[in-house]
Order: C-alpha cells, then sequence, then structure tokens
C-alpha cells in the first residue's frame, strides 16, 4: 500500500514543478507546443531545462543538444539496473524506457522486495510522466502568474525526494561511502567543468567501490 | 524549420535512444557479480551527485541559500522516521519561507 502511496506522492510532487519548466520555457522565449514536445518526448527534468537555458543564454542548437544529451545519458545507466529488476520484451520495454529517470529508478532502488521494486517504477514513472506534462502546460500557459518558483518551494521538491529515496539505502556501508564521496565529488568540480559532468563522472566512484 | 525546433527534436530523439539501450543491454553482458555490484551502485553515486547539484548550485556555482533549510528539514524529518509526503512538504515550505523572508 505504501508503495503505491509513496509513488504517486512522488509523482504529484515533481510533475508539479513541471510548472516551473513550462514557465521558464516559455519565459525563454520558446513556444507552449515546444514546452509540451519537450515533456512528452524527451521527459527528463535536467536535460530539458538545460536545452532552454542553453539556448536562451545564446548557445547554438548544437550546443544545446549535446548538454542536453549529456545530461540524459544517466538515464541509459539507469535502464541497465531497472532492466535487471524489470525483465521485459517488446512495447513494455519500450515504455519503460520513456519513464526510465530519476525518480523511478530512486523509488525502485529504495525497495527491498522484487514486486514493490516493479510496482515503485511504474507507478513513480507513470505519476511523474502524467503531473509533469500536466503541469508543464499549466506553467506554460500560466507563466507571468506564477512568478517565483523559489517563494513556492519548488526548487528544493527535487531535492528533498532524492534525499528520501536514498536514506533507505545508506544503512548499507558501501552505499554510504558511495554517496558521501559522489556528494563531495559533484559539489567539488562543479565550477571546473561543463553542466552534467559533476553527476556522470561519479560512475568513477560506483567502479572503485564496487569493484571488490 | 526553427533552429530551436531542430533542437528540441533532436535531442528528445537522442535522450529516448539512450534510456532504451539501456534497457536493450544483454542480460549475459550484466552477470559478473562485479558488474552487478557496479551497476547496484550507480543510482546511488547519480542521485546523490544530484542532490548535491540540485540543493547547492545555482548554474555551475557553488551555493548555499534557502534550500539548506528545506533539505535540512528533510533530513530531520527522515531520521525521525516521518512519512515521506511530510518529508518532502516540509522541506518546501521550510526552504520557501526562508526564501520569502530573505534570510
Amino acid at each position: 500500500m505504501s508503495v503505491k502511496r509513496d509513488s504517486l506522492s512522488v509523482g504529484l510532487a515533481v510533475g508539479a514543478a513541471g510548472v516551473a519548466f513550462g514557465a521558464v520555457a516559455v519565459a525563454d522565449h520558446f513556444s507552449v507546443a515546444q514546452a509540451c514536445f519537450l515533456s512528452f518526448v524527451l521527459f527528463s527534468g535536467a536535460s530539458q531545462f538545460s536545452l532552454v537555458a542553453v539556448m536562451s543564454s545564446g548557445g547554438s542548437p548544437l550546443s544545446a543538444i549535446i548538454t542536453g544529451t549529456f545530461l540524459g545519458g544517466r538515464n541509459g545507466l539507469y535502464g541497465v539496473r531497472m532492466a535487471q529488476i524489470l525483465k521485459l520484451k517488446g512495447i513494455k520495454r519500450a515504455l519503460a524506457a520513456q519513464i526510465t529517470i530519476d525518480e523511478s529508478t530512486g523509488v525502485a532502488i529504495a525497495q527491498t522486495d522484487p514486486d514493490d521494486q516493479k510496482t515503485a517504477f511504474w507507478y513513480t514513472g507513470i505519476g511523474v510522466f502524467f503531473f509533469w506534462n500536466l503541469f508543464t502546460l499549466l506553467g506554460a500557459l500560466g507563466a507571468k502568474a506564477i512568478g517565483d518558483t523559489s517563494a513556492w518551494g519548488l526548487d528544493v521538491a527535487s531535492p528533498a525526494i532524492f534525499c528520501a529515496v536514498l536514506y533507505p539505502r545508506l544503512k548499507e556501508r558501501k552505499f554510504l561511502i558511495s554517496a558521501l564521496l559522489a556528494f563531495i565529488w559533484a559539489l567539488s568540480i562543479t565550477e571546473l567543468v561543463p553542466a552534467g559532468v559533476p553527476i556522470i563522472s561519479t560512475v568513477f566512484i560506483a567502479a572503485i567501490v564496487g569493484w571488490n | 524549420m526553427s533552429s530551436q525546433w531542430i533542437a528540441v527534436i533532436v535531442t528528445s530523439v537522442l535522450c529516448y535512444g539512450i534510456k532504451f539501450i539501456g534497457h536493450a543491454i544483454p542480460e549475459i553482458w550484466l552477470a559478473h557479480p562485479r558488474v552487478q555490484r557496479i551497476t547496484n551502485l550507480i543510482p546511488i553515486v547519480l542521485l546523490s551527485a544530484l542532490v548535491a547539484m540540485q540543493a547547492f548550485t545555482t548554474k555551475t556555482k557553488f551555493v548555499v541559500d534557502h534550500r539548506l533549510a528545506g533539505i535540512t528539514v528533510a533530513i530531520v524529518a527522515l531520521t525521525a522516521k516521518l512519512p515521506f509526503p511530510v518529508v518532502v512538504v516540509g522541506a518546501m515550505a521550510t526552504s520557501a519561507i526562508v526564501y520569502r523572508l530573505k534570510i
């Protein structure tokens, strides 16, 4: 029961942050249709925000594509992990791939029972997808009415959720060490490298800690 | 077609391709215990780094602001074993209040 409740809470809370994306995209001179297309087809918050930010700050389409794709890279790694849990083929696998994002993977791996992991993945993924698209549209249409998303706490919804999904896993020593090293590493290099690199580069920490 | 639409469509297609490739990698490649241990750790390090970026950076610059208050409340709520919605709403409300008071 609480797996479904928690998954749908994540869907609503994260999906509501789609307001911020819709609003930012329109404020940065993208059309409502483009904002909605990104939420529906790209469906990966960090990539969507970066694409809009790069182009609105005068970047070329190519640099926007590279940054957005690079930030989407971790979804492929989540896919590797989720495929082992879900064991799908054909159309179901194609659909699962689309909703393989930070939240669906995070809530899934926070569960210990294999059936709960599958339930958490689908409920969180579909929940986020539904609300993210709905709120992107609302945000894009009402861009000026919302104003500052920080004043509504929307900028902290996502990191708070990830703290909550990571927390139960950190009882395991190797997981705790990896998480702390990744946290420190990412903040240490953020001012030295392009956006996205601080996150994806932590894969080497997983490789070192998991080696033996 | 506008350059914006090109960027939107190409990035969307590439990002879906990345998601799909992850799922389609043959299981046999991943059967080794070492590969298993590493792929188990990968979501942990990525999400931890993501929290660091979302909570303590603005456009790749290191920043400590109202978000620290929100994250602190989230962690306190987690250690107190409060339900998930309380953790998230508590963090959001705290962050919003601190932001509005311009502390």
